[in-house]
């Protein structure tokens, strides 16, 4: 077999490369589910795993009703919330009954363990003392402005407590601000941008830390996609603006589960013709991120005690993980809304 | 077309291994044989079907004429004509004309009495092939899954593959890859470089022998392989770079589904770090 010489060199190098593969984790295997999200032949398609999938979408099932409402007829003879009890300052308008089933269902979604006491003094249900009855106010109204207000992300679906709280009465998916760790070594090594440090947020990439300081409680603009083939006089993004940028994307990417061929069809990522619907939903998305950090979750710095403020002293705050948990829409679109009518936008 | 020197030793009868006598005959300079004619009747038939393609397509500009495979939707069944399935004919017709051609090599190689070294380099070549449009499809369950027969098309399709998986660089097989096609290219710009050196001297010295270039390769990188060796390396290493290539991108999909960059945590993960 003088004639095989070449595939005997090569055989033995490849089986041991390929049996290194196998020993590290996470391989997947067929079958392999698949959607078609543009032209046939384009690429535009993403892969997933229908055992993770059928994992997935038992940690996304939106819960059972805790009891249904009364009917329209009945709420409208009922007392307001208002009018019953004391210092009801957002939901004054609410029918008793209803405010007592949101009440309960809050509980449900927040703080099942805890009870209600987690925000009320069982002495005076009034009592604004506890700190997270005011902040559970300002989320309320949050989630009202996010159902009213940014309905070119969230859709008819909306959000409730439960799409990010989950059972918790602090949100799994939240971030603080990074301690600096600016320098690899004591300074030795130069400056390192927050960069190689791989986690969930990065997508275990070297890219920098900072994306979401930047771009989810900062305004940057995400634009370094180059317009032109060469460099132009007016310069352009720097690397630095560049990776950070990428670094968001890893964030949404993985938070959804998606890959960038979900919104971006990457012959051009920065054209909006060629983008799938997705990409416009997602620019929403980030705007309202920003708003809930800006005008709801900064705002509370000074109400929170010092153990819920993360290591330099910010509040916790929002991204695209902490509603969507690692599929492309929270509890895969299906809507709580419609069982609990006073979150939603008044009709 | 003259007859070269050494042709009379090439046009020997027999080697064939089908057909017997029937196609063992030259056209001009060129074998025919059993396997030339099949090649030359699958490529006829794929490219008049790509012009067929062509035409129903919305342009005649050569860089932007796309042959696109069927919906993923049609699963490994066969599709209309005019929505992937002239791209599954084109295929086979691809596949039958690569392997005719391969084993036309075979013929030769046995007419010749050498070794298979030709033939099993281009099955390696035409194995990376079949492995973006027939195996990788297979595992995924869908035709649709192959790459779009069209210059800039199959392009975009390369790149939003990769990107599917965040960061396609990360891929450890395509990592191998790289690094074998760059050393290929390196290996063969050095050997070409001394060679060419060694055989166009300066004017009025003689050319160089081969031990002048090993002792050349050896003053400056500290070993040289030799003048068979370089071949066999040169060989090792183009094989390497389409093998790894096949393994690099049907390892995407049917067997890892997320971001590349993730693979790696076995790095991170290592009790070294503690």
């Amino acid at each position: 077999m003088k004639n095989f010489g070449i595939l005997a060199a090569i055989l033995p190098f490849a089986a041991l490369l390929v049996i290194a593969f196998l020993f590290t984790v996470g391989w997947e295997r067929p079958p392999i589910g698949y959607e078609q999200t543009g032209y046939r032949g384009t690429g535009m398609q993403e892969p997933n795993n229908p055992r993770e999938q059928a994992m997935l979408a038992a940690l996304n099932a939106i819960p059972e009703e805790i009891y249904p409402l009364d009917s329209p007829a009945d709420l409208a003879q009922a007392d307001k919330a208002g009018d019953v009890y004391e210092n009801v300052q957002v939901l004054g308008d609410l029918p008793e009954p209803q405010f007592i089933r949101l009440m309960t269902a809050i509980t449900e979604w927040v703080s099942p363990e805890q009870g209600c006491n987690y925000c009320h003094n069982p002495d005076n249900l009034a009592d604004d003392s506890v700190y997270t009855k005011v902040v559970a106010r300002r989320m309320i109204q949050m989630t009202r402005d996010v159902n009213a207000n940014w309905q070119d992300h969230v859709k008819e679906t909306g959000v409730t407590c439960y799409t990010c709280h989950r059972g918790n009465p602090v949100p799994e998916n939240v971030w603080f601000d990074e301690e600096p760790q600016r320098y690899a070594g004591k300074g030795m090594l130069g400056w390192n941008h927050d960069q190689n440090r791989p986690s969930a947020q990065n997508g275990y990439t070297s890219l920098p830390a900072t994306s979401l300081a930047s771009y989810l409680a900062g305004d940057g603009n995400i634009r370094v996609q180059a317009t032109a083939a060469l460099p132009t006089d007016a310069g352009g993004a720097s690397i630095k603006q560049t990776e950070e940028t990428y670094g968001l994307m890893m964030h949404m990417s993985s938070s959804l589960g998606v890959g960038c061929t979900y919104c971006h069809n990457t012959q051009a990522i920065g054209s909006w013709e060629m983008s799938p619907p997705t990409r416009t939903t997602a620019w929403h998305g980030i705007r309202m991120v920003r708003g809930i950090n800006a005008d709801y979750l900064a705002p509370l710095q000074g109400t929170f005690p010092e153990n819920r403020l993360g290591p330099t002293g910010d509040v916790a705050k929002a991204n695209c993980a902490t509603c969507h948990q690692g599929v492309f829409k929270p509890f895969y679109g299906a809507t709580m809304l419609d069982k609990y009518p006073s979150l939603a936008p008044m009709k | 077309m003259a007859l070269l020197s050494f042709e009379r030793k090439y046009r020997v009868r027999g080697g064939t291994l089908i057909g017997g006598d029937l196609f063992d005959f030259w056209f001009g300079p060129f074998y025919v044989g059993f396997f030339g004619v099949l090649t030359i009747f699958f490529s006829v038939l794929g490219t008049a079907l790509i012009f067929w393609g062509a035409a129903l397509g919305p342009t005649w500009n050569p860089w932007l004429i796309s042959i696109a495979p069927p919906d993923i939707s049609y699963g490994l069944a066969l599709a209309p004509l005019a929505e992937g399935g002239l791209w599954q004919i084109i295929t086979m017709c691809a596949i039958g004309a690569f392997v005719s051609w391969a084993l036309r090599e075979v013929e030769i190689c046995r007419k010749l009495g050498i070794g298979y070294h030709v033939p099993i380099a281009f099955g390696v070549a035409i194995f990376a092939y079949v492995t973006l449009v027939v195996i990788r499809p297979f595992l995924l369950g869908a035709w649709g899954h192959g790459f779009p027969y069209g210059i800039f098309s199959h392009l975009d399709w390369v790149s939003n593959v990769g990107y599917q998986f965040l960061h396609f660089h990360y891929n450890p097989a395509h990592m191998l890859a790289v690094s074998f096609f760059f050393t290929t290219c390196l290996l063969l710009s050095l050997h070409g470089a001394v060679v060419l050196s060694s055989v166009n001297p300066q004017p009025g010295e003689t050319i160089k022998t081969p031990e002048h270039e090993d002792t050349y390769v050896r003053d400056t990188i500290g070993y040289s392989v030799g003048t068979l060796g370089i071949h066999r390396l040169g060989l090792f290493v183009a094989l390497n770079a389409g093998f790894w290539s096949a393994v690099c991108i049907v390892i995407s999909g049917p067997f890892w589904t997320r971001g590349w960059p993730e693979w790696w945590n076995w790095w991170l993960d290592l009790p070294v770090w503690g």
